[in-house]
């Protein structure tokens, strides 16, 4: 993919997760390393790969020889890498990941190409294909790498309408989490009849445990721009906005250099290569609002108001931005369409299933080895995503279920491990692709707290509108806070199912009415949890705390160090003697548990 | 309207000059007006109600619609914050993986809750709802910089290590804090 300039290079993973785990001291231990060395060849700051547990990122890449990833790299062994690497021609396996090898490439021995690395060979990358590889910051990188010439070929070579039905012919549906084909969407807001249309690009990527969009525009924003300019061809739209949350102040910057720089290049603005076809660009940046992720509420946001939804139809394409028709799709829906374009309807829709064609963006986090971002054709198995490409559970501890689908989803039992990834198969499994977060948990995980966690979440954000959000999640809420403190009751279970399917059907948006999804499907799969938090008085996970007691084990040194610690003095004993918890005084701040050295206290 | 605001306005009064450069920069598009209180917060640090009052004014709306757009959004701030701004991320990785016990310890450490601002006004904390490094759960940032692969002590040990080059930055501005010994008098030792 990277394109060989035909000169030295270094790269470094700069993305958020990259800078989050050190790659500022790895980018200047790089400098002096050249000071030191009297060298100097370019540094290319990517975007992220998708290894975020490998992070920091370093790769060395000589021309005519293999492009050598180095991970976990830390300031002290830069120098290293560059003086038996980059100067000496030599690289060192025990500090590489893998290899990308290009046609024509010598071959390092000792180190595995990229397509034999687990993480990789399941792995479709059509999205993700530049991220971590070109330099965001460069157009050249971009054109390079067949860049700008999907959008060259729809406004030279096809008519907008030539364009609406490649894309209803590759099966695109909208990856925001609703799955709605694109091309019909464009094809309603095309018919439309107004002086002025409107393209909006959803970045507003709130759903906790989902960073796909962050990393697509970090790493790789002018797809994101190419995508929406023949979108906006397509549609007759000369306008678009970028919503993109305030979160995000790394996506921000990255896509106004993006835009500066397509601009210059004649990409964006006046007649476009000569076609008399003009469109321009623009960010908004989000105030923190999770609600806003819904379309009409993000209207509504761009507009300068407060950030709520309105029922409908009129649907944005009849009657969206400023009363306009509008397009909205998110920007892993852009992102795929200029590969549609360049390569055919028939190349995008080889890959996935019957009912999602093409590929999805996953972020993998949670209780996983490879924790990070991988994309898969549609209809690969739950399975084949934790344990074969995310590297199986942390500390050998057996697969309990995975959240998919944030806020709006379901929790996924390990049973249904064989379920394939799909718009259809997820809905009837009672999740969602949503926007494509997969949070992996393991038996220490207790699904009471975590479907509590998530209408806590939902109950914050509910904007207000509507009464069944606004009400119903908070009342959802109070029973299962209830629930996990140990003072459930008998009825709560059908108080929830009933609740949850009122608020599902009644709402006004997408917010609420999948809002008690965590909580359904919990209930359909871990019945035996909640009826263990109610009958038993017992949380199976030893997670919430109002039911489990700390206890010192055999193990206990006397060392003191927990007595020292307890911020209520709950703990007593003498040095080099086994200590005890007061369990009148403890307040289960877990705090022993965590400085304890020798596994000395348990939870009951 | 905050006590702390309506002290701060007696105190000395609001010079409204950026706002109104605010104002003529932007107010004659359409759809600006959280653009606008975007860059009030970035001078004032927050939105005194003065300058709410002028953004209205000066963009020919109601003081209402400023202010439902003020309390709408989690953004913004109607009182004075911290000189940074700590946020924790209480998203479902950073929850699964310990980031309550995480949030709990830095709140022991810092004497305050979501939403607060320590006395001496160096930090402001809030728990958010993801940050989107998931990755490398559990996560803080504090300003725009990202922490990582964190466990209560870990946190503990980069709050220190900030609050020290905090108080040095502030000793080289020459003072400016209330109480400043170069020590760390973080609550709860």
């Amino acid at each position: 993919m990277a394109s060989d300039t035909g000169e030295q290079r270094i790269f470094i993973g700069m993305g958020t997760c990259g800078i989050a785990t050190g790659a500022e001291g790895v980018l200047e231990a790089v400098h002096d390393g050249f000071d030191k060395l009297k060298i100097e060849v370019p540094i290319i700051k990517t975007g992220c790969i998708g290894m975020c547990s490998q992070e920091v990122l370093l790769d060395v890449d000589i021309p005519g020889s293999a492009r050598v990833t180095y991970r976990q790299v830390e300031p002290k062994m830069v120098e290293e890498i560059l003086q038996k690497h980059l100067v000496g021609g030599q690289p060192v396996p025990e500090l590489a990941i893998g290899q990308i090898i290009r046609e024509g490439d010598i071959v390092y021995d000792g180190i595995p190409g990229y397509q034999d690395l687990a993480v990789f060979a399941k792995q479709k990358r059509i999205v993700l294909r530049r991220c971590g590889f070109i330099d965001p910051d460069l157009i050249e990188d971009y054109i390079n790498t067949e860049g700008y010439q999907g959008v060259e070929k729809a406004i030279k070579t096809m008519s907008p309408e030539q364009v609406r039905e490649t894309v209803k012919e590759s099966g695109l549906r909208g990856r925001g989490g609703g799955g709605f084909p694109a091309g019909l969407k464009w094809e309603f807001c095309a018919n439309s009849y107004g002086d002025q249309k409107y393209l909006i690009c959803n970045a507003d990527e709130g759903d906790p445990g989902a960073f796909m969009d962050r990393s697509v525009l970090e790493g790789d924003p002018h797809a994101v721009l190419e995508g929406m300019i023949i979108a906006g061809y397509a549609i007759g739209a000369s306008y678009g906005y970028i919503y993109c949350r305030a979160e995000y102040p790394l996506a921000i910057k990255r896509l106004k250099t993006a835009i500066a720089l397509a601009e210059e290049k004649g990409y964006l603005g006046d007649n476009i290569f000569g076609s008399g076809f003009s469109f321009r660009l623009r960010i908004k940046e989000g105030a923190g609002a999770f609600v806003c992720g819904e379309e009409t509420a993000l209207m509504a946001s761009i507009e300068g108001r407060r950030g709520m939804p309105r029922s409908r139809p009129p649907f944005p394409a009849v009657k969206g931005l400023w009363g306009k028709p509008s397009n909205i799709n998110n920007v892993e829906t852009y992102a795929c369409v200029p590969p549609i374009i360049l390569k055919g309807a028939q190349s995008y829709a080889e890959v996935g299933t019957e009912g999602t064609k093409g590929t999805k963006v996953f972020a993998l986090t949670g209780k996983i080895v490879n924790t990070g971002l991988i994309e898969v054709a549609a209809g690969t198995t739950l399975r084949e995503i934790i344990h074969e490409i995310g590297g199986g559970i942390e500390e050998g501890r057996a697969f309990k279920a995975a959240q998919l689908g944030g806020p709006s989803g379901g929790c996924l039992p390990a049973r249904l491990a064989e379920t394939a990834i799909d718009y259809d198969s997820l809905i009837q499994a009672g999740a969602m692709m949503g926007s494509g977060g997969v949070v992996v948990m393991d038996e220490t995980d207790c699904m009471v707290d975590v479907a509590r966690y998530f209408l806590n979440f939902t109950a914050a954000e509910s904007c207000g509108k509507c009464v069944p959000c606004r009400l119903g999640t908070k009342v959802m809420l109070g029973i299962l806070e209830r629930i996990t403190e140990g003072k459930g009751t008998a009825e709560d279970m059908e108080n929830l199912k009933d609740l949850g399917e009122q608020i599902k059907s009644a709402s006004l948006c997408g917010l609420g009415q999948t809002a008690p999804n965590p909580v359904l499907s919990t209930l359909r799969y871990f019945e035996d949890e909640y009826d263990a938090h109610i009958n038993e008085g017992r949380c199976p996970a030893k997670v919430c705390t109002a039911l489990i007691t700390y206890k010192i084990t055999d193990n206990c040194t006397g060392c003191t160090l927990c007595a020292k610690k307890c911020p209520v003095t709950a703990i007593s004993g003498e040095r080099k003697q086994l200590h005890t918890i007061d369990q009148e005084l403890c307040t289960k701040c877990n705090m022993c548990f965590e400085v304890c050295p020798f596994n000395a206290i348990e939870k009951e | 309207m905050s006590e702390a605001a309506a002290t701060n306005i007696q105190d000395e009064p609001i010079d409204l000059q950026p706002v109104y450069e605010i104002l003529d920069r932007l107010a004659g598009d359409k759809g600006m007006l959280i653009p606008v209180l975007q860059e009030v917060q970035e001078v004032y640090g927050y939105v005194p109600e003065e300058t709410a009052n002028a953004v209205a004014e000066g963009m020919g709306i109601y003081r209402s619609q400023v202010y439902g757009v003020l309390t709408f959004y989690t953004q913004f701030h109607l009182s004075p914050r911290g000189r940074h701004i700590i946020r924790a991320c209480a998203g479902t990785a950073c929850h699964v993986k310990g980031g309550k016990q995480v949030i709990q310890r830095m709140e022991n450490e810092l004497g305050v809750g979501h939403g607060g601002t320590t006395e001496d006004l160096i930090f402001s904390f809030e728990e958010v709802a993801c940050i989107g490094a998931c990755g490398l759960a559990p996560v803080i940032m504090i300003d725009d910089k990202a922490y990582g692969n964190l466990d209560p002590n870990k946190a503990e040990s980069v709050l220190k290590k900030f609050r020290k080059q905090a108080m040095a930055d502030i000793e080289a501005e020459g003072g400016g804090s209330k109480k400043n010994d170069g020590g760390d008098d973080a609550p709860g030792e």
